[in-house]
């Protein structure tokens, strides 16, 4: 049933059945635990062909998707905040070991004080882990980004969390259009590289010495960065096939203006409409890793006046992560550059907050950051 | 000797680890898949690109060998292949920072072979404390000095709380008795679901003995009753290895870097602290009870 009105984590739990992941691990934590539980009860309802493993730990969920991974099949796994925090050794060593393994992240603020509510801190620490990260705008998107990742993943042998607002779109309940069959579009995991197979025995997950240890550590950044052009594509491909894209796959821009605002995520639809309002142009980063440099730079050029507004923050530095990430790429650049950092522990951005923040434009100096709440 | 583990690797003359790796693998043959945990046994087989081993093998951190042979496990199953899956760490990997993993793997009761290879410390960083090290072991983090005589508390007993988790089958075994280790792993093998044999193997420079004596001492281990070689099937302990009467416990300790400060009250307590579970098991066994 493509059309229906179902609640965000329940669409992308459709979805990922739809991908056919061989084993999936799950975890309990808040707000993501609607993904696995909707996929139990569809094992439970006969639905799923997947093992489930009910894990101890969010450590232990990617440590059984790594070795599932390490078999040839595609594993998969949900969580959020802490639990993604708890996974952070492993993040960095399912990159390192080229395992395309797909997360969903709903996204929570990371204690202390603890706090369930959205913020993007959770993900944007993890950005130098080597995972491609993709942020959804909406629940549609994240349906849309969820089978995207796989073929991402399996085709550039890169792990990737896609990224969705904990409650803002995890428990909302809205139309989305679930796809019945992906069979074209995601093509069975053939592993070829690596997979540990008695008929043909390889070690996986050595250790090395200084030069082979930085060899691959260069070889990880380069297939980074040489994923834009695998994304770019997949997400084209997916448009073709389903009729439904987003800018070029890596940012969307909506709008004009001499003042653009740059954000991510699901605050970018309250954004767009201020910014329409205030004749102001949005860019929506939909990739934050591999960060989209030569699209921003080219969807900036010659703006007068930049506004990133993000939700996490580079503590100790000031600002979030994506504004001294964009302003290191527009070096040079005559645009004024400034950062609002909001939304931290879920503060509701407000379409009235949103207006003050485009009314501020003019009254901004290049590099200021402003709080939410200050 | 099969060719599993090939000869290259680092690993110390006289290391028990890798004595008690070949021998566990030697039992199972060539259809498996081994997970690693982080430890001497990554270090000296696999220095990228080079790898000693003619199996499959998998090493991911220090703490998850068991959840990842989880993921394997069932993985593999999904594709209908059979293969004996392989859980091998330390006794910090296994009874220390992996201990959750690998109680997790046994509740879950996927089908997973978990060894523990016991040299009683931390060696690979360089002889710290674990849960598995003796009392009054002297290590780099719990050394003897003119106040302290090494570490303060007894070894965790691993292997009951890991048969409580209600497996089919967990054993001790040592380098000393290899006919006795095959035999169990090849025993384990036979049960479906998780199993658990924990290998005493001792580490030359960690305890501070000579190469040449890794075999004899772990069998004096056994010999004195201070490493007792039995089994846990079903929840019922039977005692693999009888001794009539124990060996004193000076036998074991003396020779031994590690021990070499223990004053007679000392090697006293440890010879009746092993004199004690070795009757608490023999009357465990006469009982026939059910522990678990």
């Amino acid at each position: 049933m493509p059309n229906q009105i179902i609640e965000g984590s329940q669409a992308v739990a459709k979805m990922v059945r739809l991908c056919k992941p061989k084993v999936l691990a799950m975890y309990p934590i808040t707000p993501s635990t609607h993904i696995p539980e909707t996929l139990a009860q569809m094992k439970a309802n006969g639905e799923l062909d997947g093992t489930i493993i009910r894990v101890e730990s969010e450590f232990s969920a990617l440590s059984a998707c790594i070795g599932a991974s390490s078999t040839g099949v595609r594993a998969y796994t949900a969580t959020s905040s802490q639990g993604l925090a708890l996974m952070h050794e492993l993040l960095f060593a399912t990159a390192g070991m080229r395992l395309p393994i797909v997360i969903n992240v709903v996204n929570r603020a990371l204690s202390a004080p603890l706090n369930i509510f959205n913020d993007h801190q959770d993900s944007m620490s993890e950005r130098d882990s080597g995972w491609i990260q993709l942020y959804a705008g909406t629940n549609q998107e994240a349906v849309d980004m969820t089978v995207q990742a796989f073929r991402i993943a399996e085709e550039c042998l890169l792990p990737v969390m896609v990224c969705m607002d904990g409650f803002y779109l995890s428990h909302t309940y809205e139309v989305v259009d679930v796809p019945d069959d992906i069979k074209g579009f995601l093509p069975d995991y053939q592993p070829e590289h690596c997979y540990l197979d008695p008929n043909k025995p390889m070690t996986i997950g050595t250790w090395a010495m200084p030069e082979p240890y930085m060899k691959l550590r260069k070889e990880l950044n380069d297939a980074a960065e040489k994923s834009v052009g695998t994304i770019q594509k997949v997400h084209d491909d997916y448009a073709k096939a389903f009729g439904r894209g987003y800018g070029d796959g890596l940012i969307e821009v909506t709008g004009e203006g001499s003042t653009a605002i740059v954000s991510i995520g699901s605050v970018c639809q309250n954004i767009e409409a201020v910014a329409k309002e205030k004749g102001m142009q949005l860019v929506r980063v939909r990739c934050f890793r591999p960060f989209p440099r030569q699209q921003l730079i080219g969807a900036l050029k010659g703006k007068k006046s930049i506004i990133v507004i993000e939700k996490n923050a580079a503590l100790g530095l000031g600002g979030g992560a994506m504004f001294h990430e964009l302003r290191s790429a527009l070096k040079g650049s005559d645009a004024k550059i400034a950062c609002y950092v909001v939304g931290l522990g879920g503060v509701d951005v407000t379409l009235d907050y949103l207006r003050k923040v485009a009314d501020s434009a003019d009254s901004l100096g290049d590099g200021e950051v402003r709080w939410q709440n200050e | 000797m099969s060719d599993i583990l090939a000869p290259g690797h680092t690993a110390c003359a006289g290391c028990g680890e890798i004595i008690g790796e070949r021998v566990v693998l030697e039992a199972i043959g060539k259809n498996v898949v081994v997970c690693q945990a982080t430890g001497c046994m990554e270090i000296t087989t696999t220095s990228f690109p080079t790898t000693a081993w003619k199996v499959p093998w998998i090493h991911v951190t220090f703490e998850n060998a068991s959840a990842v042979a989880s993921g394997v496990a069932e993985a593999l199953a999904q594709q209908g292949k059979k293969a004996t899956v392989v859980a091998i760490g330390g006794d910090g990997g296994m009874m220390d920072i992996g201990f959750q993993a690998l109680s997790g793997a046994m509740e879950r009761g996927h089908n997973i072979l978990h060894v523990i290879t016991d040299n009683e410390a931390y060696m690979n960083t360089g002889i710290q404390r674990s849960s598995g090290t003796p009392k009054y072991a002297s290590t780099t983090t719990s050394p003897a000095g003119s106040v302290l005589p090494g570490k303060g508390e007894w070894k965790k007993d691993i292997l009951m709380v890991c048969a409580a988790h209600h497996i089919p089958y967990a054993a001790t075994a040592s380098v000393g008795y290899l006919d006795d280790l095959k035999a169990k792993v090849k025993k384990a093998m036979e049960y479906e679901g998780p199993k658990v044999i924990q290998v005493l193997t001792p580490c030359v420079p960690g305890w501070g003995t000579d190469p040449s004596k890794t075999v004899s001492l772990a069998k004096s281990a056994v010999e004195t009753g201070i490493w007792p070689l039995y089994e846990i099937e079903h929840g019922k302990v039977k005692i693999t290895h009888k001794t009539k009467e124990l060996r004193p416990p000076e036998e074991y300790l003396t020779g031994q870097k590690r021990f070499k400060h223990l004053k007679p009250e000392h090697i006293a307590a440890i010879g009746e602290h092993a004199k004690a579970n070795y009757e608490r098991l023999l009357s465990l066994e006469t009982s026939s009870l059910q522990l678990f």
